[in-house]
């Protein structure tokens, strides 16, 4: 049996749709399978996983917490991944944006205003930019690629987080754990409702969810950045920079990613510790290929992504399976989307037997 | 003293050469797999898996092999078949080889593992100096230079080796003369995730003999860097696969030595290092253009 491929003359709209929907069966039905190996009741460990989570009030603001930050990065990233630059190291721009946004609950912590709350994200935003600024500087100066660069600037970032935890920041009345003073309130991203947890985060992750889509479906720079991912070569002809739209996409995103970790720490932690993300920036790329890279798209996504979080954290407790498994079902959903993606742009023929001699050829 | 500090430079410098020159022939053939990462640190968890259950840790290092081999073909089919984009496709592979080997891996936590003997041989590894650095090694450092000596005369000296340069360079001219464009790179990923999956058995058998999460540490992708720090070329891959595990090795006696600077500085070196590596190496855009292969990363839908 073979599989052979012919382009669609365009991209198949039913396919745009159906193919996440596909994709997420897929990872159920394997899902099902991966339980039925570790020897549970399948049907039972999907319920709990992705069910259970969903009835209870505090787990729905919970599922707002993870989704923020997801949202938030992902969107970002689709920007850079339809404009070809290929920003992976989110979760660094998370970390130093959360530190920039610390700078002044930190060290200032006497200094009590209304005003402290907006700079704190700004900075945050700023710190995030910055940081995406450096693969941006060597991509554009020095034609490095942004890949390699920003990931390695991901663990440099974790490393800084540590040394100012254990270091320079560490609370001097903290009994010596790793974690800098406790924020002020002030200082602390109000919560939305009375009944739980969720804060103001999910509300920035969809303004900027339906900002960008707006930018990309309405504005001359969505344009520019479709054209110039699509052909470079098409885009210098319209008179726009590729080495701009770099600049442009990874600060972008680099700021939404800090703004995801000003937010996280000021509004679900309350200090700075060592470890503040379970992995967003890397599970946030998942997040934006679910969505199809459209803005929209992602915000139902993020909140799947999130849910595989909680349900992992649950299914720990109820069925006693480790929160590993939501690693899994997140590289799953990630496989799963890009291979049904396929369907969109190819019509897919299965070939039984050995074919005639010509197309036996590769 | 210094003879100790080699031999651990040695250790270090061998899964990256490893992983580096498997991901060096998979781009030749114009395939850019991302999942080195996931694909060392599925090889780590199965030569664990299967040293510990065989008791036989040269059995290990074949779980390793093929596990890494068995993974990257899940890569091979979305992008080789199904035409999926190579990057995302390879960031995919590297998030799923994490969480899978966690899984797999969460039972051997903490057990401790079983270290690949060295094989010495007689009279050559009593050279004073070299001869316990070049000569009483485990296999998996003979493995390196004998892959970096193969791969270097397949890629050169060889008529497929040709051909597969030619698929990296031009897939639609190399088809058009009736290559097996799509066969070739699938044998050429497969090739990569052996030898990631080879790397990451000499994590959990040699360099640490026990499985622990997460512990190929960006190893995967200092070895991507260091395809482009060879440009493409495999004994370039050994020197700077000589060079980042030096810096690795001395970074840790600096901590151990305390110089003043704080540990996670140091921590930070290796990923710096390969950062500085990479903007001296791709600032000439010309060379770079030259080196790279040009295929590298381009979907490829045979016409009929």
């Amino acid at each position: 049996m073979r599989i052979e491929l012919e382009r669609r003359a365009s991209a198949s709209g039913l396919f745009s749709v159906v193919s996440p929907i596909l994709a997420l069966t897929l990872t159920l039905l394997s899902g099902a399978l991966l339980f039925l190996m570790l020897g549970k009741d399948p049907l039972h460990a999907l319920y709990s996983f992705f069910i259970d989570p969903l009835l209870e009030v505090w787990s729905l603001h919970e599922l707002a917490i993870k989704a923020a930050p997801l949202i938030l990065i992902a969107v970002g990233l689709s920007v850079c991944y339809r404009s070809n630059n290929w920003n992976i190291g989110a979760e660094g721009q998370f970390t130093i944006g959360a530190i920039c946004g610390s700078i002044l609950p930190v060290m200032v912590p006497q200094w009590h205003s209304p005003m402290v709350l907006p700079l704190m994200l700004l900075m945050g935003m700023l710190g995030g930019a910055l940081y995406a600024g450096i693969p941006a500087l060597l991509k554009t100066r020095f034609n490095t690629n942004e890949i390699l660069t920003s990931l390695m600037l991901v663990y440099i970032a974790q490393l800084f987080l540590d040394w100012l935890t254990r270091g320079l920041w560490r609370d001097p009345k903290g009994f010596n754990f790793p974690q800098t003073v406790s924020f002020a309130p002030e200082a602390v991203l109000p919560e939305l409702l009375e009944s739980g947890r969720a804060h103001w985060s999910i509300v920035f992750a969809l303004v900027a969810a339906v900002a960008i889509w707006f930018m990309m479906r309405f504005m001359l720079k969505g344009f520019e950045v479709t054209v110039l991912g699509r052909s470079e070569r098409a885009g210098r002809f319209a008179g726009f920079s590729a080495r701009r739209m770099v600049w442009f996409s990874m600060m972008l995103s680099g700021a939404l990613a800090g703004l995801a970790g000003i937010s996280e720490v000021s509004g679900s932690i309350g200090h700075l510790q060592p470890s503040i993300s379970p992995g967003y920036g890397f599970t946030a790329i998942i997040v934006a290929f679910l969505g199809r890279l459209n803005p929209l798209g992602i915000i139902a996504s993020g909140f799947v992504l999130a849910l595989t979080y909680l349900g992992g954290e649950a299914a720990q407790l109820s069925i006693g399976v480790s929160d590993k498994v939501t690693r899994v079902f997140q590289g799953l959903i990630l496989f799963f989307v890009l291979s049904c993606d396929t369907l969109i742009l190819y019509r897919v023929r299965l070939i039984f037997g050995a074919g005639r001699n010509v197309e036996a050829r590769s | 003293m210094f003879e100790a500090i080699l031999l651990t430079i040695v250790t270090a410098a061998t899964p990256l050469v490893i992983a580096a020159v498997g991901e060096l022939v998979t781009e030749r053939a114009g395939v850019l797999n991302l999942g080195v990462e996931g694909m060392m640190i599925m090889g780590a968890v199965c030569a664990f898996a299967g040293s510990y259950l065989t008791g036989v840790p040269l059995l290990g290092v074949l779980c390793g092999i093929l596990g890494g081999a068995a993974f990257s073909l899940l890569f091979g089919f979305l992008t080789l078949t199904l035409v999926a984009n190579q990057v995302a496709t390879g960031l995919a592979l590297t998030l799923l080889g994490l969480g899978l080997s966690g899984q797999i891996g969460e039972s051997f936590v903490g057990i401790p593992g079983v270290k690949l003997q060295p094989i010495v041989f007689p009279i050559l590894s009593d050279i004073p100096f070299i001869g316990r650095l070049l000569f009483a090694q485990d296999i998996t450092f003979y493995l390196s230079i004998a892959l970096i000596i193969g791969v270097h005369w397949f890629l050169f000296k060889s008529r497929t080796g040709l051909k597969m340069r030619a698929i990296g360079d031009n897939h639609g001219s190399a088809h058009a003369l009736g290559i097996h464009v799509v066969r070739t790179r699938y044998l050429a990923v497969m090739f990569g995730g052996a030898c990631a999956g080879l790397a990451g058995a000499q994590l959990s058998l040699v360099y640490t003999p026990q499985w622990v999460e997460n512990m190929a540490a960006g190893r995967g992708w200092i070895a991507l860097a260091l395809v482009v720090f060879a440009s493409w070329r495999p004994w370039r891959v050994l020197a700077g696969g000589y060079i980042f595990g030096a810096v690795g090795i001395l970074q840790l006696h600096a901590q151990a030595l305390g110089i003043g600077v704080p540990s996670q500085f140091l921590s930070m070196l290796p990923y710096a290092v390969t950062i500085v590596v990479l903007i001296v190496i791709s600032h000439n855009r010309r060379t770079t253009l030259i080196n790279t292969p040009a295929c590298l990363g381009k979907p490829f839908v045979p016409d009929r």
